[in-house]
């Protein structure tokens, strides 16, 4: 037997009997976090491969949702934090260690440019758009004559905001589940999946919904293989990592983490992609749905879960 | 200098004075405190054992609520002591999640509060409250930098371990056993 008990009657509200100090707000962030990242990138990606014509929904109407999900991300943190007057002190420091500090600049970076973005190309899309300003539109004019530098700097911050939201939760080392080096890269994959999927149903070309799926297909897959990884790498470390593992392998995450995030979230979706390559047609929004409601569901469980994980009692 | 505290199980009876004299030194609101009993029983009749541990933030050298602080809030003051600023601290949890003994909670107005190995008494050369009451003397404070000090002098005689070291932190609480 070994027990341990707090004699003296600790009972801290949100660390006691585990820690839950983070609520809905995170994970709801790190989803739209990751969204956005997905659409900016491959916005930014086919501009700079000199696509942008023929893949019209990916880099002209889909970077639409990217500013709305960053600004309600950031009203989410917002909503987050306990002492929220004192937020500005996040932009009068910059600390290198710190993966927050990290993601508050990149926020303030990224959704500025990808509001410039959508606006340089309000006039393609609706014709007889005017900025009223002068200055506006001589803006406009700049924007779109250096629109493939602004695309490469929006692809080097999208990598970052995506592979940020992981790293948030990896660098963590007291919380056992969360302190693996793969979840940076899964949870980018899993936001470009979560992207591509999101602008394949705005997409009304046929070979740009192929092409989208089809990149979608790969990025599930990757997505399969490190999340088998990170369990793989759980069942070799440490005793706490073991035991972090066990809320995924007969715990209490297990029905939802296999059920709705592997199976209905990756594998099924997957199934319904290709099946649509092998010609049998089905709506489109159905895998779409299940990509999307499989990343927020991951989110959630992995934030509440990895709470529960710890080294001590 | 190089502040840590050691306390000897053995000695120990967990008659939780340490707690409430934090609570009332450093008007810790109710419902809260930043030091606490943990009984350990460990064993089966007959051959049961009991360890009595009064813990506490660790004020750790590489301490990982300090390197995730987003703002600078957390930082280490001369000694090693890990404080927070109230106003500098935006009350993300960052650090909560950072912290292996979960040492530190959110303070009803906001910002993140934990032991602060009484800091103001410290500079004044006092013990901090929770050492400086103990009925049964088992706690000991000081600098481990000064060899004559009664910290060095304890650890240097008695067996001890800390908790979690696993987690790399590298406490500075020690528990004689």
């Amino acid at each position: 037997m070994n027990e341990e008990l707090f004699v003296s009657g600790r009972n801290i509200p949100n660390i006691d009997p585990f820690l839950n100090i983070w609520h809905w707000q995170i994970p709801i962030y790190l989803f739209l976090g990751g969204l956005a990242a997905g659409i900016l990138f491959f916005a930014a990606l086919f501009t700079i491969l000199g696509k942008a014509d023929k893949m019209e929904a990916t880099v002209k109407k889909a970077p639409i949702i990217a500013p709305i999900a960053l600004i309600l991300g950031l009203l989410a943190l917002f909503l987050d934090l306990k002492h929220e007057l004192f937020f500005w002190r996040l932009y009068t420091t910059f600390r290198i260690e710190s993966p927050m500090s990290w993601g508050a600049w990149v926020l303030m970076a990224i959704t500025p440019l990808s509001i410039v973005w959508v606006a340089s190309y309000a006039k393609e899309l609706k014709p007889g758009w005017d900025w009223k300003f002068g200055f506006l539109n001589d803006f406009e004019s700049f924007v779109i004559k250096n629109r493939l530098a602004l695309a490469w700097i929006i692809i080097v911050l999208s990598v970052i905001l995506g592979i940020y939201t992981g790293i948030l939760l990896s660098a963590f080392n007291a919380r056992p589940l969360w302190n693996t080096s793969i979840l940076g890269p899964l949870f980018l994959v899993s936001g470009m999946s979560t992207g591509a999927a999101t602008i394949l149903i705005m997409s009304k070309s046929t070979e740009e919904r192929r092409l989208l799926s089809g990149i979608d297909l790969l990025l599930i897959v990757i997505e399969l293989f490190f999340i088998t990884h990170m369990i793989m790498g759980f069942q070799a470390g440490s005793q706490t990592q073991i035991d972090a593992a066990q809320l995924f392998l007969g715990g209490p995450f297990t029905v939802p983490f296999w059920v709705f995030v592997v199976i209905l979230g990756l594998v099924f979706p997957a199934i319904l992609e290709i099946m649509e390559r092998l010609g049998v047609h089905m709506p489109v929004i159905i895998p779409v749905v299940l990509v999307l409601l499989g990343g927020l569901i991951f989110r959630f469980i992995m934030v509440e879960a990895g709470q529960i994980t710890r080294y001590l009692y | 200098m190089r502040y840590a505290m050691a306390i000897d199980t053995l000695k120990c009876v967990g008659c939780s004075d340490c707690v409430i004299a934090c609570q009332m030194e450093n008007n810790v609101p109710i419902g809260f405190c930043r030091d606490w009993v943990v009984e350990s029983v460990h064993g089966s009749y007959p051959e049961v054992g009991l360890e009595l541990r009064s813990e506490r933030c660790n004020h750790c050298e590489n301490a990982p609520c300090v390197r995730c602080c987003p703002t600078g809030a957390s930082h280490i003051v001369e000694g090693g002591i890990v404080l927070v600023t109230q106003n500098k601290c935006i009350g993300c949890g960052a650090c909560i999640q950072a912290c292996p003994y979960d040492a530190r909670y959110s303070h009803p107005e906001g910002y993140v509060d934990k032991c602060t190995f009484c800091n103001h008494r410290v500079t004044e050369g006092l013990n901090p409250a929770c050492v400086s009451v103990c009925p049964t003397k088992c706690m000991y404070f000081g600098d481990l930098d000064d060899a004559n000090s009664d910290i060095s002098n304890i650890l240097a005689t008695r067996k001890y371990k800390a908790l979690a070291p696993e987690a790399g932190t590298n406490p500075q609480i020690f528990y004689l056993v």
